[in-house]
């Protein structure tokens, strides 16, 4: 008899535990589904600057439109990432729902896959609306291939900037986090070349770029777009490399802080 | 394990310190099986951080913290607890029906959505979104909550805060219940009236330390003194000695007097010192008495005492 049964508390069959991280990610995803306040503005922010500067106001050839619907595609993921980690984060940890969940028997990795899970469906939201306005209103030249490239990119290319947003979310509580969130989110979309394309930044700006996670995931949109590109395995490298520095001093300060 | 025994939760030593403030000093608590503890104190006495440690969200300086004889940090101790905190905000779009689904998903063997509903009282809010609920319907949900997972010890902080006289009955009504099915609780409040209704044991808590501990009918015992202030020549030595006499002190320039028998003592009082001016009796109410329990001086002694 281990302890746990001489204290008459049941062990926990696997297929519960399962269930518990299904329930944990259904109630992450349906909770923002049902709210408009935080769905409307991450999915507006990237659409609306694409059909302005990518699609009205561009008059480029095949080539540019390409950069700029794989560009707008990049910065439309990052919002999922960072605000549903970041400001989530930060607000719960401030209104007390992590403290009750981290007291909670909940499996300790259900909460971080839960927002996950979300970040990932809002990614691929994102994506479908992007190219779906690349393919039938802007007319982008692109092969179904290239089509399924994007979107597995946009999709996974979410998760290094959940691992940033966590990192932020657990810097900075409460009503602090929106803003702290936009403070990284905006100057480095624009910093990667997102907005403007880096060859038309200062060519010091254009230097640094490799320092921000958005420029190596750009550069892998570009690729899956169909662009050139020199090499993907460093730019998956370089993003693995930054996923694992954002998490690791997350996880230190969730368990020191909670 | 010799306290694994019969305590299914206790501090030992339990020091925590938050900065400079020392927001435990050194506590022994235990929770027998079947029990209602009820932690009493004014706010800032310690009770919230007693909790905290036996729940796992903050760790000891020093001390042993046990919960059914495990680290508490240990999820498996944890799915053997139910929980209620002062202040969660749950997410404001879920359905009340969704939210208890969600966290009984965390225990081995809970109860179903419509058993752990009927027990709180909120069985006609399952359809309810969390958010569109009084804050008086929210504590029921939380405490739904609390039970959903059908454990053997419940926390509950300060659970009817914000709640009117009704749902206090019935939430007591509700606690009695589950007591009476064998479920442990350790509950905090600064309401007497609370752990009067419902506590076995009863555990005064200021300043970091453990003041009183003892039963409902111990602590009443205490309070069940009267006070007599009186202007008299009678020495306070003398006074002191007499057997109606619990406690004697100089306040100002009367005596004021504890006892139990008033009626006795203020009788002997007037044989005694036919001039005695200034009299007045008061009985010390439950919260005056409370005060008194958790006043810095009367806990030094207590202190000294213990």
């Amino acid at each position: 008899m281990n302890a746990t049964a001489a204290n008459g508390v049941p062990a926990m069959p696997r297929s519960r535990v399962f269930n518990a991280y299904l329930q944990e990610t259904r109630s992450e995803v349906v909770r923002y589904l049902r709210n408009p306040g935080f769905m409307v503005p991450m999915l507006a922010f990237s659409t609306v600057f694409y059909v302005m500067f990518g699609i009205v106001l561009n008059h480029g050839n095949a080539e540019a439109q390409r950069y700029l619907l794989a560009s707008y595609a990049v910065f439309g993921v990052m919002g999922p990432g960072l605000f549903g980690f970041g400001v989530s984060l930060g607000a719960e940890r401030e209104n007390g729902l992590l403290t009750l969940k981290r007291a909670l028997p909940m499996p300790p990795l259900a909460y971080l896959l839960g927002k996950m899970a979300m970040a990932m469906l809002m990614a691929a939201i994102v994506m479908a609306l992007l190219l779906s306005l690349g393919l039938f209103v802007a007319h982008v030249p692109l092969s179904v291939a290239q089509v399924a490239a994007m979107f597995a990119t946009g999709v996974f290319g979410v998760l290094p900037f959940c691992a940033l947003g966590l990192l932020v979310g657990t810097l900075v509580k409460g009503q602090g986090a929106p803003g702290m969130v936009n403070l990284v989110y905006l100057p480095m979309a624009f910093l990667s070349g997102l907005w403007l394309p880096l060859a038309m930044l200062p060519k010091v700006l254009g230097g640094i770029a490799p320092v921000w996670p958005s420029y190596h995931l750009n550069a892998l949109m570009q690729a899956a777009a169909g662009m050139r590109h020199g090499g993907v395995a460093m730019h998956l490298l370089a993003l693995a490399g930054f996923t694992a520095a954002f998490l690791l001093p997350a996880a230190r300060r969730l368990r020191r802080h909670g | 394990m010799a306290s694994g025994e019969t305590a299914l939760a206790c501090l030992r030593g339990a020091v925590k310190s938050y900065g400079a403030l020392r927001a435990l000093d050194g506590i022994d608590l235990e929770l027998h099986r079947g029990e209602l503890l009820a932690l009493l104190g004014p706010n800032g006495a310690g009770k919230t951080t007693a909790i905290s440690l036996l729940l796992g969200l903050v760790r000891a300086d020093a001390g042993e913290v046990r919960l059914f004889g495990m680290d508490p940090q240990r999820i498996e101790a944890r799915r053997g607890i139910g929980v209620m905190l002062q202040d969660a905000q749950l997410p404001a779009t879920l359905r009340v029906g969704e939210l208890i689904r969600l966290t009984a998903s965390y225990y081995p063997s809970p109860r179903s959505v419509a058993e752990s509903a009927e027990l709180a009282g909120v069985a006609d809010l399952l359809q309810r979104p969390y958010g569109k609920l009084s804050g008086g319907q929210q504590r029921r949900v939380q405490f739904a909550l609390a039970l959903c997972g059908n454990p053997r010890l419940l926390f509950l902080d300060e659970p009817t805060v914000g709640m009117d006289i009704e749902a206090r009955q019935k939430l007591w009504s509700a606690i009695r219940t589950l007591v009476a099915d064998g479920v442990s609780i350790v509950l905090t409040t600064h309401y007497l009236e609370e752990a009067e209704a419902l506590a076995d044991r009863v555990c005064v808590m200021a300043g970091g330390k453990v003041v009183s501990e003892g039963s409902v009918q111990a602590l009443r015992a205490r309070i069940a003194l009267k006070r007599v202030w009186c202007a008299t020549r009678l020495p306070l030595a003398e006074v002191a000695a007499w057997p109606e006499v619990a406690d004697a002190r100089l306040d100002g320039e009367r005596l004021c007097l504890s006892t139990e028998h008033v009626e006795a003592l203020v009788r002997r009082l007037l044989a005694h010192d036919a001039q005695l001016s200034a009299l007045e009796v008061r009985a010390a109410g439950l919260a005056e008495a409370f005060t008194e329990l958790t006043r810095d001086d009367v806990v030094a002694a207590l202190q000294e005492a213990a």
